[in-house]
């Protein structure tokens, strides 16, 4: 199913992404991979490229691109090797990349994703996955005058993976909504934090348009690389305007696919636009071949299956059985779930507390995410825990008090550090016992003889009168037990 | 007692015995390379102090009766290849002239544990290219047998320092050759153990599958003695391989009855020197006399041996020397007024591209240049699948005939190379000339298996003679046990170059 659309072209887009797999240390080093030090301050001989260096391989780093591969449906080849891509740049201090050519650890995978609101589903081919090391980065101090580049190689060596996806893609909100589902997926299994400010998640889109033509052929347009898009909506920004980009330039010059290079554009996310990056950083033969510093990476079934065993319930599997177990909307299940693994380990904690799905789901969208919202907070930091919630929850059910009476102490406890049970004492919410409700109705209907005279005249709804006349004698008060009470009272009058 | 007519086994027990110090023994060999190194080269840095220092403070535990390593005392002169913390590691480079490293390579890490005393640097073709010691940056080294010659290379260093009682023992690399040749050419005995035996942590990379550590000494059994203390396993070398080593000086005295050592026809082509050839023939004579049986063998691929490897070398080289780019460490040209701007900078891109282009035209020297732009070339798109790959398929073929071989023969015996040591200048004009010296060694290399070159005789002229024994993956006790057999039943290899004495 497609986005409908006014345009009269197809777009097609596949992506490529890079992902800093969470690993302590680098890919052929033991340095530390954290992000934010001092420069050049987590490097070694190794990673700095010194004579006489040798890269030994981090099988965690392994394991977790496994992980990766096999959650994303990929075949997992028994034999990989490592090649050497070859290319000055002052960042990549051994003058080539230890990468993966022609025997990637695995491909021919897919990841669906499917618009909650049904918009639409795609199942999205993944050509091949591999594990590589991250290049330092080159700083250029323009502002100087001098045009002096620092070159800081903290991540020089830091394992990525890179994904590779089939041109299945066929909107720039499609694109977009791909990637949210595959940094849920890789944040689910542990294996990136995908944070794209600091670098763990970057994506480079290939994008052309399939135009039908009049006799019945298709015209595709030159396919374009956008580079340097540094948030998931920059991706979707700069494809819709790649995409009538490309229609404008194919009006005017009927450039089809093939006749020209394919072409490399960089995103300038605060104009809006792509621009043509030089012609030379497209055009590099990168002479890849064997590794000779490290040895191949066999990979058998003992290892798939301990691999298949850390990876958890992906996503995608997790929206049906929450909405199972717990009986909630699909919508709902899809709105925890994207909120993370942590969230929804909150909720099924609530939800088992609480006994309703429904009720728990609703307290954690309409109250607890909200406030994470405002504060920016996760649901780790959360200062309200799941019994607490549930004890709230269980209060308002037992008819304690009402909804928004809760939602009172609710804001209480959030705000002052104390517990439910405090902050309903500190704030005089007792149970209305039996006796006190039935002397305040027989007050209330003393006092009210129009309304009584109303109810008795067939107009039940006018008791609501009543209530918040209850409410003023007693703020503890259930209202329906009012209700209920003073319209017993009244027929019995 | 003079040290330097001692062997490296009879130096370690004097010393461990309390019959020389460690001082007096590295103060023996520090005043011979002073007195005899300015007229031979073989050194690129005499760390006189360190060595000294390394020699004092062994003394002294050994007066406290603290424990000593096995190579205790033992002076090691070390090529210029393997790194050495703080001390000038240079590969013979312009491009890496006053480069100090900041770690020792396991092997130099090795040396140091069992108490060795490193003294100094040796001279080598740069970055271990080629088979004369004439490419180096530094100035060749010469022949301690005939000065106007060329003592092989690219360990020419260790193998002349050796040679003139410099040094008793030595450490050299062979990628295709670089221990076994100069050993052969300057009479000493060098072993190129299978590869993977030895770390190549730290070892500055040629050719990453090819590249071996290993000793260079006056006789097996001291090379055993060294192969000991530097072999074995390093988590920090993937390529290294995990065997247990064996005790090499424990395993010398078994006889070489019914051992069969292979001769290659091919070996007795055209081009084999005659006196060369005599040598070889004598020593076949002599092992069997021990008691070994001499068959024919062939290794169909051998011959394809040299245009493979000025393959795979050259290709694995020209990666493993991207990185001397001037914007790290090593030399960085120094670029007149800064960016420049119009027509002067149309030669290059950027001042980037200027910057590397010049820094690594005026860092390299020609062989060096040669080799990248014959690997750089060999990779790329549209040759890959000609050269690089088909490259590869003939190395399987060669190791496939070593295979085949070692069902028939315990060892492969034959000359280390074709002709004695040549005189200074006499190939460098030719490259591929040059590039025959390796003809009966680098495959060995490819084939990844050991090989030992030791002295089987002289030409009239004075000049030794090699002879070289090739085994299976990782027989090195076998090869040290047959040198060593050799070695009692002969004297070529103590004997010294008159001139230098």
């Amino acid at each position: 199913m497609t986005t409908p659309t006014a345009e009269p072209y197809t777009v097609v887009i596949g992506l490529e992404v890079h992902v800093q797999l969470q690993t302590r240390t680098k890919l052929f080093c033991g340095c530390p991979t954290r992000f934010g030090a001092p420069p050049n301050t987590q490097v070694c001989p190794t990673c700095l490229g010194l004579p006489g260096s040798l890269p030994v391989m981090n099988r965690e780093a392994f394991h977790l691109a496994v992980r990766a591969a096999l959650a994303l449906n990929c075949r997992i080849a028994p034999f990989t090797k490592w090649d050497r891509k070859n290319y000055f740049y002052p960042d990549l201090p051994k003058g080539y990349q230890i990468s993966q050519f022609d025997l990637p650890f695995s491909s021919d995978g897919w990841l669906e994703v499917t618009d909650p609101k049904g918009a639409f589903s795609r199942k999205v081919g993944i050509i091949r996955v591999h594990l590589e090391e991250d290049a330092g980065k080159s700083m250029h101090d323009e502002a100087a005058g001098t045009a002096d580049t620092r070159i800081d190689l903290n991540r020089a060596g830091t394992p990525l993976c890179e994904i590779v996806t089939q041109p299945d893609l066929r909107s720039p909100q499609e694109a977009r909504a791909w990637l949210n589902e595959l940094k849920l997926l890789l944040v689910y299994l542990g294996v990136s934090d995908c944070n794209m400010q600091e670098g763990s998640l970057r994506v480079d889109a290939n994008v052309n348009l399939h135009i039908p033509q009049p006799d019945g052929r298709v015209a595709k347009t030159p396919i374009v690389e956008i580079k340097n898009m540094n948030s998931f909506r920059s991706v979707e920004r700069a494809l819709i305007y790649e995409a009538a980009r490309q229609y404008g330039e194919w009006q005017t010059t009927g450039a089809e696919l093939g006749r020209t290079p394919k072409q490399t554009r960089g995103w300038d996310d605060p104009a809006g636009v792509t621009r043509a990056q030089r012609h030379k950083e497209e055009s590099s033969d990168y002479r890849y071949f064997p590794e000779p510093d490290l040895v191949p990476v066999t990979v058998d079934e003992a290892q798939l299956t301990a691999a298949r065993g850390m990876m958890g319930e992906p996503p995608a599997v997790l929206r049906t059985t929450l909405a199972d177990r717990w009986k909630i909307s699909a919508y709902d299940a899809d709105v925890l779930v994207n909120q993370g693994r942590e969230l929804v380990a909150y909720y099924e904690d609530l939800a088992a507390r609480v006994g309703e799905g429904k009720v728990a789901s609703n307290w954690l969208q309409q109250d607890v995410l909200r406030t994470l919202n405002e504060r920016g907070e996760t649901i780790d930091a959360f200062p309200i825990r799941p019994d607490a919630l549930a004890d709230l929850i269980g209060r308002v059910q037992r008819g304690d008090f009402d909804t928004s009476r809760g939602r009172e102490i609710f804001a209480e406890v959030l705000a002052g550090g104390r517990s439910v049970a405090e902050v309903v004492a500190a704030l005089g919410i007792a149970a209305v016992g039996e006796d006190d409700l039935l002397a305040l109705c027989r007050e209330l209907i003393a006092e009210n003889p129009k309304i009584v005279a109303d109810v008795k005249g067939g107009k039940e709804q006018a008791a609501a009168g009543l209530i918040g006349q209850a409410k003023k004698k007693n703020p503890n008060v259930n209202p329906g037990q009012v209700r209920q009470t003073c319209l017993e009272l009244i027929r019995g009058m | 007692m003079q040290p330097a007519e001692l062997s490296a086994v009879e130096l370690v027990t004097a010393i461990r015995q309390g019959d020389l110090s460690a001082t007096q023994c590295t103060e023996a060999f520090l005043d011979r390379i002073a007195r005899l190194d300015g007229s031979l080269n073989a050194f690129l840095h005499v760390d006189r102090a360190g060595a000294l220092a390394t020699a004092a403070a062994i003394d002294a535990r050994r007066r406290d009766g603290k424990p000593l390593g096995p190579l205790a005392g033992l002076p090691v002169a070390v090529k210029d290849a393997l790194c050495t913390r703080d001390l000038p590691t240079t590969c013979a480079s312009r491009m890496l002239a006053g480069f100090r490293p900041p770690y020792d390579a396991d092997t130099v890490a090795r040396l140091r544990a069992a108490d060795a005393v490193i003294v100094g640097k040796t001279n080598m073709d740069e970055f271990a290219m080629g088979g004369s010691n004439e490419n180096s940056a530094f100035g060749p080294v010469k022949n301690p047998w005939d000065l106007a010659r060329a003592p092989g290379g690219s360990s020419g260093g260790s193998a002349a320092c050796v040679a003139a009682d410099m040094a008793p023992v030595a450490i050299g690399s062979d990628t295709g050759g670089s221990i076994r040749q100069p050993a052969g050419l300057c009479g000493i005995t060098g072993l190129k153990p299978t590869y993977g035996r030895v770390s190549r942590r730290g070892l500055v990379a040629f050719a990453s599958s090819l590249d071996q550590i290993g000793p260079m000494a006056r006789s097996a059994a001291d090379c055993a003695l060294v192969l000991e203390a530097i072999a074995g396993h390093d988590p920090g070398d993937s390529t290294s391989l995990a065997a247990e080593v064996p005790r090499y000086t424990e395993l010398l005295e078994q006889p070489l009855t019914g051992l069969r050592i292979g001769r290659v026809r091919d070996h007795y082509a055209e081009g084999l020197d005659p006196e060369v050839r005599k040598g070889v023939d004598e020593a076949f004579a002599v092992f069997e006399a021990a008691g070994a049986t001499v068959h024919d063998v062939d290794l169909p691929h051998a011959k394809y041996g040299v245009a493979t490897y000025y393959l795979i070398a050259p290709c694995e080289a020209s990666s493993n020397l991207a990185r001397y780019d001037g914007a790290h460490y090593g030399h960085r040209a120094k670029l007149e007024g800064g960016r420049r701007s119009g027509s002067e900078s149309r030669e290059f891109d950027s001042p980037l591209v200027e910057m590397y282009c010049r820094s690594r035209g005026e860092g390299f020297g020609p062989e060096v240049k040669r080799r990248i732009m014959l690997g750089t070339y060999a990779l790329s798109a549209g040759y890959y699948d000609a050269y690089y790959a088909k490259a590869l398929k003939v190395r399987r073929l060669i190791r496939q005939d070593y295979l085949d071989a070692f069902q028939k023969v315990d060892l492969i015996g034959g000359p280390v190379s074709a002709t004695p040591a040549f005189k200074l200048g006499e190939k460098t004009g030719d490259p591929l000339a040059m590039y025959l010296v390796d003809l009966y060694t680098v495959a060995t290399n490819l084939a990844g298996v050991g090989g030992i070159s030791f002295p089987c005789g002289f030409t009239r002229g004075g000049l030794p003679v090699g002879f070289q024994l090739q085994g299976p993956a990782l027989a090195e006790p076998l090869l040290l046990r047959a040198a060593d057999r050799f070695q009692r039943l002969t004297d070529w290899h103590t004997r010294r170059p008159k001139q230098i004495a």
